[in-house]
């Protein structure tokens, strides 16, 4: 029995291997759509770029050479030099790192919390629900980046507040998917089961309603990514997100603003980077969608 | 929703119209009801923001230079010995009589300084609408029309570009090549240096204002200074509405009576303009709106970028000098505007589609 057989095994015989049958037949899936490998590559670059960044680069990124400054892209210095002559390549692959904890931690605050709400609210249904969906759809016809702005104004310039205030407006999202997919299991003959057996509110929800929203919320997850880059990077731009001399890519094109008219190159080159990995996490988001989740297709 | 009656025993039509009216009038209450908690819910979120949030609320008002006693007159001023929930109340009476407190970088009255600023935020952002409009949709259209061709290829790209381009990133490229290099357009602000204050404000709109008072070149040095920015922000709504566009009429061409016109031998500009895009029309509106606020959002960025004097330019320069008023002021008004556009595109959606009613 080759392993091939084994994870698309009929009649799986423990859950681990039934695991990974699925999430074998989505990887050949997703390995059919050519525009969602060159996602995935690109999401696997950003991920090496972020871990081996003291490797890749070929200078400190913030270390100061007055006599490089401005420098255009030459052999040397790839993407030319900025201000105080550092290296804007070796600056872009250490900024990989800040990008992908933004992304990273921001995923980890807002999925949870939108998860843990909305499937509440389908739960228990009734006042509890009105409650909590109201809530959801105030934040919900809110401008995202508007009240990020404001959120950042009053919690203080910085990298972490960056943070907290985009999770703080992207949960609503996945509250509104939760409450949507626990509705339609609620009342599934194995949730009576489980509640006939004992099993309580929070043994429901967190073992049996939540493992089933996974695969909607991954899909939602993924193509809200380049949002929250473009965020990020915009709340850098107008100096409320990483400081300097965080290689921050927002805050790069920000300083790069006042030479844009003659060394191009400052600006530019960072805005390059945030369009590859936002169109990356786009490209596999849509495949994931096809994969997981065809149904939602052409909702925003 | 509403039930059938049998044509029998129909009720007489002067009844059957007050039902209806009694039914429109109890839409238009919940309308008014949900619309009223929403900008409750945008006040409490503001509230909490400017007053719950920042560990001194009164320095976070007044400034780091403001001496012992502007501060103690500001603290009371500002009602802070009162609990918190009348502190709540008090914020929103004040709102709604159009109080929004005192800037403290300009010095003016923040309701005065946002109802100078919008126009020039309302005159970009519907002009990028405009430019989003007239080409967004022909594209989606075609790309519908020719799905799967090079050109259907292209849209998408074009329509992903729109989720993964930074709005700030685009205009500085923009002002690069078409200002610095090309000369295409004007640079950043309303006007060049020499025509600024000899157009008296009446709408606040440039275009608008020049025309009326006859001044031609004024009216095209304006034109000259919006193309950019107003065509980097049609941009973003172009892509999204090429794509809402391209998808919405999938669904249409793959309908029945679709291939049944084809089969009668309609020619194919008709099938797809008349029997596929007319049922569209109704949800198209739908996303035009969304798209009109999410403009203002992107405005911003842009405005930020091309020192276009907006409320996107008056908030981010408040939020670096720590003006929280001014802060909380653009941000009530951007966030009203865009749930009334929210809401009234979903109106709009149910007054047009018999289905919907």
């Amino acid at each position: 029995m080759t392993t091939r057989d084994w994870l698309l095994a009929d009649s799986p015989t423990s859950r681990w291997q039934a695991n990974a049958g699925r999430a074998y037949r989505v990887f050949t899936a997703l390995l059919r759509n050519p525009l969602s490998v060159l996602g995935g590559v690109i999401i696997l670059v950003l991920l090496l770029t972020a871990l081996f960044a003291p490797w890749i680069a070929p200078f400190s990124p913030t270390g100061q050479n007055l006599s490089q400054r401005l420098l255009p892209p030459s052999g040397v210095n790839w993407m030319g030099t900025d201000e105080l002559g550092r290296d804007i390549f070796s600056r872009v692959v250490w900024g990989s790192q800040i990008t992908l904890t933004i992304v990273l931690l921001v995923a980890l605050i807002s999925a949870p919390l939108g998860l843990l709400i909305g499937a509440i609210s389908g739960y228990f249904g009734g006042w509890v629900d009105r409650v909590l969906m109201g809530f959801t759809d105030i934040f919900l016809s809110l401008p995202k980046l508007i009240l990020a702005l404001a959120f950042v104004a009053a919690l203080g310039p910085g990298i972490n507040n960056a943070i907290i205030a985009i999770a703080i407006t992207s949960w609503p999202a996945y509250a509104r998917i939760a409450r949507a997919e626990t509705l339609t299991i609620r009342n599934a003959e194995y949730i009576s089961a489980v509640q006939l057996a004992g099993g309580g509110p929070i043994r429901v929800i967190v073992q049996h309603i939540l493992p089933l929203c996974t695969s909607s919320m991954i899909v939602r997850v993924t193509l809200d990514m380049a949002g929250v880059i473009l965020t990020a990077a915009g709340l850098g731009f107008i100096g409320l997100g990483a400081q300097p001399p965080l290689p921050e890519w927002g805050a790069m094109i920000s300083r790069g603003r006042t030479f844009i008219l003659d060394q191009w190159w400052v600006a530019t080159m960072p805005g390059f980077a945030i369009i590859i990995v936002s169109l990356g996490f786009c490209f596999l988001g849509d495949g994931l969608r096809d994969v997981l989740d065809p149904k939602s297709e052409g909702k925003s | 929703m509403t039930t059938e009656q049998p044509a029998l025993t129909s009720p007489p039509p002067e009844k059957l119209s007050g039902k209806r009216t009694r039914r429109q009038i109890g839409a238009v209450t919940t309308f008014l009801v949900t619309l009223f908690l929403t900008f409750l819910g945008l006040l409490a979120i503001t509230f909490f923001i400017g007053r719950v949030i920042p560990i001194d609320p009164v320095l976070a008002v007044v400034g780091d230079r403001a001496t012992q006693a502007q501060y103690d007159a500001a603290k009371i001023a500002m009602g802070l010995d009162q609990p918190l929930y009348m502190q709540f109340v008090t914020y929103v009476g004040n709102v709604f009589t159009g109080n929004l407190g005192m800037s403290v970088s300009t010095g003016r009255a923040v309701a005065d300084d946002l109802s100078r600023f919008f126009p020039a935020t309302f005159e970009m952002a519907t002009l990028g609408i405009l430019i989003g409009v007239a080409i967004g949709v022909p594209l989606g259209v075609t790309a519908a029309a020719r799905q799967g061709s090079w050109l259907d290829q292209a849209i998408r790209v074009v329509g992903l570009l729109g989720y993964s381009v930074p709005a700030f990133w685009l205009g500085l490229v923009g002002l690069a090549i078409f200002y610095a290099r090309l000369r295409w357009v004007g640079g950043p602000g309303r006007l060049d240096i020499f025509y600024d204050g000899l157009v008296t404000p009446i709408t606040g709109m440039i275009l608008i204002d020049s025309l009326v008072q006859g001044e031609i070149d004024i009216f095209w040095n304006a034109v000259w200074h919006i193309v950019l920015p107003a065509s980097v922000l049609g941009f973003f709504s172009l892509a999204y509405i090429a794509r809402m566009t391209r998808s919405f009429m999938l669904d249409q061409l793959s309908q029945e009576f679709v291939t049944t016109a084809r089969v009668k031998g309609v020619p194919e500009r008709i099938v797809i303009w008349r029997h596929a895009f007319n049922p569209i029309r109704v949800p198209l509106i739908t996303v035009i709106g969304l798209s009109y606020a999410g403009l203002l959002e992107g405005s911003v960025m842009i405005e930020t970028v091309f020192s276009w004097p907006g409320i996107g330019n008056y908030l981010t320069t408040a939020l670096l000098n720590a003006d929280m008023n001014a802060v909380l002021g653009s941000t009530l008004v951007i966030g009203a505007v865009f749930i009334v556009i929210n809401k009234v595109s979903d109106v709009l959606y149910r007054v047009l589609d018999p289905r919907a009613r």
